[in-house]
């Protein structure tokens, strides 16, 4: 299965109007995320020392359940009626009603704080495998809520934490000096990668390191381009 | 009631691993030695409140028992949208407990003070509002509060009745009469049995507003007349016994803060006479009132 595969999924979901995966920005980080990174599992969704995927960035979400739908957490046919009446999968996802959805989101700046209190539980209860991989939108880092986060997680080394944010430049007065800095200068470790690129994608996941919390900037392309 | 928070809380943490405790600088040095024997659960998160409720929220995820902890402005106003989404929209619960009330700090100004917490969390569903009355009730409210994972809102003031009572989770009367049954939440006992000094009422006391006591108010309220003080917004609970008596003939008489920035400061009992809630205006509001 490759990423392809998710199209026709994608299609169910959203017809005709968006065809090509690339239309998706979030689509080939989600997809290198459950293919080749995260420890879930469909079948023991309640796993403990699971993984955990925090969509923050919840708008927009064909990309994220069709890939869903592709690994097993969602069955097919939920993609032919998106936010429909008795639809379980909506314009934002809802934890309570999609198998595998972590947090329900859609209002920004909500992921990273969630994912930060999700890691410090985690160790406090000592389990020390899972890590919390949050996705983002350049976009989102407008709300100061996120900044609260990357601020903490860095100056507490809070290394359980990768964060993801897809770069695309929607944000309308921009991030002078990157997006990358403004996590390294509170203490991330921090990484830019072509965010089509599975391999960058992957390589970029996993330089996660010991006593620092994580970024990979996805770079796609522009917003509207 | 702060101290009885803070000794209460440290007790929880030290024997329950599944409770945790997040701060944003307010009391985070009560807890020092808290935090140097379980840093893990106890979390200081900075002057940081939407973090704060977020944190809570993720703990909670993971199946610890969250107490969040700051001014109420800081904790309920400025963090709603992290209560409303982080918290209640993820289906999960968190223990918040709030310093300041509507006043206490009134020499700090409107910046710090929160008439309308309660008000905010009664728009959400499944809270349980405690509002203790004496020192005295916060650590069975908080106690209780830590053994099950529903959102519980515990909030601490420094205006304080003379008797704590442990039976106040329904309407307790305290006094009987005739002709009216009023109804004093949490602080507002003490003067509201100094108002009624003399008059033919029932008076019954509450720490717990959310779930209100409807089955007692309905055996409480014969005469048809209630009146209810409340020491944040006034009408908060309006609607609630309004609801519940709404097969029956009844006036509802309701008193609390008003809805008015006073820019002033001065001391609380300066503020609750402003707002109408010191005895000598209650009973200006009641005697005519009454049939």
């Amino acid at each position: 299965m490759t990423v392809m595969d998710v199209e026709p999924l994608l299609r169910r979901l959203t017809g005709d109007e968006k065809h090509a995966p690339s239309a998706f920005s979030t689509l080939d980080v989600l997809w290198v995320l459950y293919d080749r990174v995260l420890r879930v599992d469909p079948r023991r969704l309640d796993d403990p020392d699971r993984d955990r995927f925090l969509l923050s960035k919840g708008h927009g979400p064909a990309a994220y359940y069709a890939v869903l739908a592709a690994k097993g957490f969602l069955p097919h046919d939920w993609l032919d009626d998106l936010a429909g009446a008795d639809s379980p999968l909506g314009h934002h996802p809802d934890r309570l009603r999609v198998p595998g959805v972590e947090i329900s989101s859609g209002s920004l700046g909500h992921g990273l704080g969630l994912g930060v209190g999700t890691a410090l539980g985690l160790r406090a209860q000592g389990r020390l495998e899972p890590r919390v991989y949050v996705l983002l939108g350049d976009a989102e880092l407008d709300e100061g809520s996120n900044h609260e986060a990357i601020a903490y997680a860095g100056a507490t080394g809070l290394d359980s934490v990768t964060a993801v944010v897809i770069d695309n430049r929607s944000a309308s007065h921009g991030w002078p000096g990157g997006i990358a800095s403004r996590f390294a200068v509170h203490g991330w470790t921090a990484v830019t990668v072509d965010g089509r690129d599975h391999d960058a994608v992957e390589a970029g996941l996993r330089q996660a390191g010991e006593g620092a919390p994580h970024v990979v900037v996805a770079v796609v392309e522009t917003k509207g381009s | 009631m702060r101290q009885a928070f803070i000794d209460t809380a440290t007790a929880l943490i030290d024997a329950d691993p599944r409770t945790a405790l997040v701060l944003a600088d307010i009391s985070a040095a009560a807890f020092e030695r808290a935090a140097l024997k379980h840093a893990d659960r106890v979390l200081n998160v900075g002057i940081r409140e939407q973090l704060m409720i977020g944190v809570a929220g993720g703990l909670a995820l993971t199946g610890l028992r969250p107490i969040a902890h700051s001014y109420a402005t800081f904790l309920v106003d400025r963090a709603y949208e992290q209560i409303k989404l982080d918290l209640a929209h993820q289906g999960v619960g968190a223990i918040l407990v709030s310093v300041g009330a509507s006043y206490d700090g009134s020499s700090e100004g409107y910046t710090h003070m929160s008439p309308m917490d309660v008000q905010l969390l009664d728009t959400l569903p499944g809270w349980t509002i405690h509002v203790p009355g004496h020192p005295g009730e916060v650590a069975p409210l908080l106690t209780a509060a830590a053994a099950h994972d529903d959102p519980v809102y515990l909030r601490l003031s420094t205006q304080t009745n003379d008797i704590a009572y442990a039976d106040a989770s329904s309407l307790r009367p305290v006094r009987h009469g005739t002709k009216a049954l009023v109804v004093a939440v949490g602080p507002m006992l003490a003067p509201v049995l100094e108002a009624t000094k003399g008059l033919d009422v029932t008076v019954a006391y509450t720490h717990t507003p959310r779930p209100f006591d409807t089955t007692g108010l309905r055996e409480l309220a014969t005469s048809g007349n209630v009146a209810l003080v409340e020491p944040y917004l006034a009408g908060t609970s309006a609607h609630v016994i309004s609801e519940a008596l709404a097969d029956r003939p009844h006036r509802l008489l309701s008193l609390g803060v008003t809805r008015r920035d006073l820019h002033a400061y001065g001391t609380p009992a300066d503020h609750a006479r402003w707002h109408g809630l010191d005895p000598a205006t209650l009973r200006t509001s009641l005697t005519p009132w009454l049939p």
